[in-house]
């Protein structure tokens, strides 16, 4: 099984950085519904940041530039989004120090680093309406999928419907963590945006890592 | 979209330099990270008080920088928390020897950049405590959520343990201080209109000519229930009724009533409301000593308004009647 380089990571990156670009006002338009309506406006801000930044300071491991990302995302995007990608990636980059490339379990095991510290910090389950609920079963499904000898893109693929099937698991749900479990039941019956977002990031590996 | 602005990405960064500009005895105005100390920063041997939030609440928290009050607060994008490396850097700007305190209010966002900036603060040895302000009694409390968010007490918490600094106290006094603030102060907010953010450019939300929210957050987000509007009196008491139910306030109880303006109602109807709500705790028993009536934590151009209601004791009293010396709140100096 081939392993994922550091140009590949980069990419994956980047290509995230282009779906939040594309779908800016459509996740704004969901956090409208919900929340704050600066879901877009905030990610797109803080990608921009990361491309500027990469551009500026090249990465020659795959630890270092998920850390740019990180501190990147944690001081430009604000709100929880802000910190909580931003602990997703400065997580998972723990675990990636000095490597330049990864084999597809070390990759599934640092997106587990990064879920943990997400869960550590924002305090959220599977079922609150939040990104966890989109994040938790997409990782979960592409380490099952590893763990079956499946190669690396069935994975992903695996985890980009489970991820899918998550937030559309969030619909019907009246939230409970975020700006949104103010509105209580009133919040049921839109798709949560952190959700919506995730689903991105997964989309973004399955078209670059593989 | 029709607003006094030159682009939606430059607004906050304009309005903080305008800021500066206008009071520069009082405050002196950072970029890169964005933030706002007194201009006396750092003052030695006082705890220093830093707050901070999304922008789009002016004079809140910026206004509210200076003797008597913040020594620092750290403005983020409208509506959107601001970020660890501007609280960190303001705590560091302002620390004088005898600690920090973050004064936060309670929104998910918020809590977790403040909570990164204090572990961050944390590591270089600086004393931080933090408390977090919940004292919308439109959201029901309860573990399962996000809790209550922070409203109005947030002004009332900010001038009280800003005077308690002034005179000395400990950082651990003047936290304690913050939640007794906290412990005694309730807030409910409604609107008449929605608001429109800069960078989004449409209202947050629909309201229709003749309906109102209740239960409005200062975000823009939508509030608890959307009914047919009544009268200023009617709606007076729908927000203060569930506020004196809540601590409840009782008869015989000293408090400070404060009427705030979401930003695009004037005092003319704020009068209104405040005589109303003056009469209904009168009518209580509960005796109003002290009063903040106008625009303090605002919603944009939002119209609508938010009523805080803080029990005092003489220890509040004497904080809150101890000199201001800020952009947007001033007296006995």
């Amino acid at each position: 099984m081939s392993n994922i380089s550091l140009t590949q990571i980069v990419s994956w990156i980047e290509r995230y950085a282009a779906h939040i670009a594309e779908q800016k006002d459509y996740l704004t338009q969901l956090d409208a519904a919900i929340g704050d309506a600066d879901h877009g406006a905030n990610m797109h801000r803080g990608f921009k940041a990361v491309l500027a930044k990469k551009a500026d300071q090249p990465a020659t491991d795959i630890g270092a530039f998920l850390k740019l990302v990180a501190m990147t995302l944690i001081s430009t995007v604000g709100g929880a989004s802000g910190a909580l990608y931003g602990t997703f990636f400065l997580q998972a980059s723990s675990l990636a120090n000095g490597k330049t490339e990864l084999t597809p379990d070390e990759f599934a095991a640092l997106l587990e680093k990064g879920l943990a510290g997400i869960v550590l910090r924002g305090k959220a389950a599977i079922g609150d309406k939040t990104m966890v609920d989109a994040l938790q079963p997409a990782i979960k499904a592409c380490k099952r999928a590893l763990e079956a000898g499946e190669p690396l893109a069935t994975a992903l693929s695996a985890a980009v419907t489970a991820g899918e099937e998550g937030l559309k698991s969030t619909i019907p749900l009246v939230a409970r963590k975020g700006r949104a479990s103010y509105l209580g039941e009133r919040s049921a019956g839109h798709a949560d945006p952190g959700a919506t977002s995730t689903v991105l990031l997964f989309r973004a590996a399955a078209e670059t890592l593989s | 979209m029709k607003k006094l602005i030159n682009s939606p990405e430059n607004v906050v960064l304009e309005s903080i330099a305008g800021l500066g500009a206008a009071f520069p005895d009082l405050i002196k105005v950072h970029t890169d990270p964005n933030y706002i100390v007194r201009a006396d920063a750092p003052v030695k041997n006082k705890v220093a008080l830093v707050s901070g939030g999304g922008s789009g609440h002016e004079p809140m928290h910026g206004g509210f920088v200076g003797r008597g009050m913040l020594d620092a607060a750290c403005p983020g994008a409208v509506f959107t928390s601001p970020t660890p490396d501007q609280m960190f850097e303001a705590t560091k700007a302002v620390n004088g020897g005898k600690g920090v305190l973050h004064i936060v209010k309670n929104y998910t966002g918020d809590v977790l950049n403040f909570e990164m900036a204090a572990d961050l603060a944390k590591a270089e040895g600086i004393d931080v405590e933090a408390v977090v302000i919940d004292d919308d009694v439109a959201v029901k409390d309860s573990l399962y959520t996000a809790g209550r968010r922070g409203v109005g007490t947030t002004v009332l918490a900010e001038k009280i343990c800003g005077a308690a600094s002034e005179a000395g106290h400990s950082l651990k006094e003047v936290a304690a201080l913050c939640h007794k603030v906290n412990a005694n102060g309730r807030s409910m907010g409604m609107a008449l209109t929605s608001c429109t953010v800069p960078h989004v450019g449409k209202p947050s939300f629909e309201l229709p000519e003749d309906e109102m929210e209740i239960g409005i957050g200062i975000h823009g987000e939508p509030g608890r229930k959307r009914m047919k509007l009544k009268s200023a009196d009617e709606i007076t008491e729908m927000l203060l009724e569930p506020i004196v139910e809540d601590l409840p306030y009782k008869s015989g109880d000293e408090v400070l009533l404060f009427v705030n303006g979401m930003g695009g109602t004037p005092l003319l109807e704020l009068f209104v409301v405040y005589r109303k709500a003056h009469e209904l705790l009168s009518k209580a028993g509960i005796k109003v000593t002290r009063s903040l009536v106008g625009p303090y934590i605002t919603s944009l151009e939002m119209a609508g308004t938010s009523i805080t209601v803080l029990k005092l004791d003489q220890e509040l009293t004497t904080y809150w009647d101890a000199p201001v010396l800020t952009p947007g709140l001033r007296w006995g100096v």
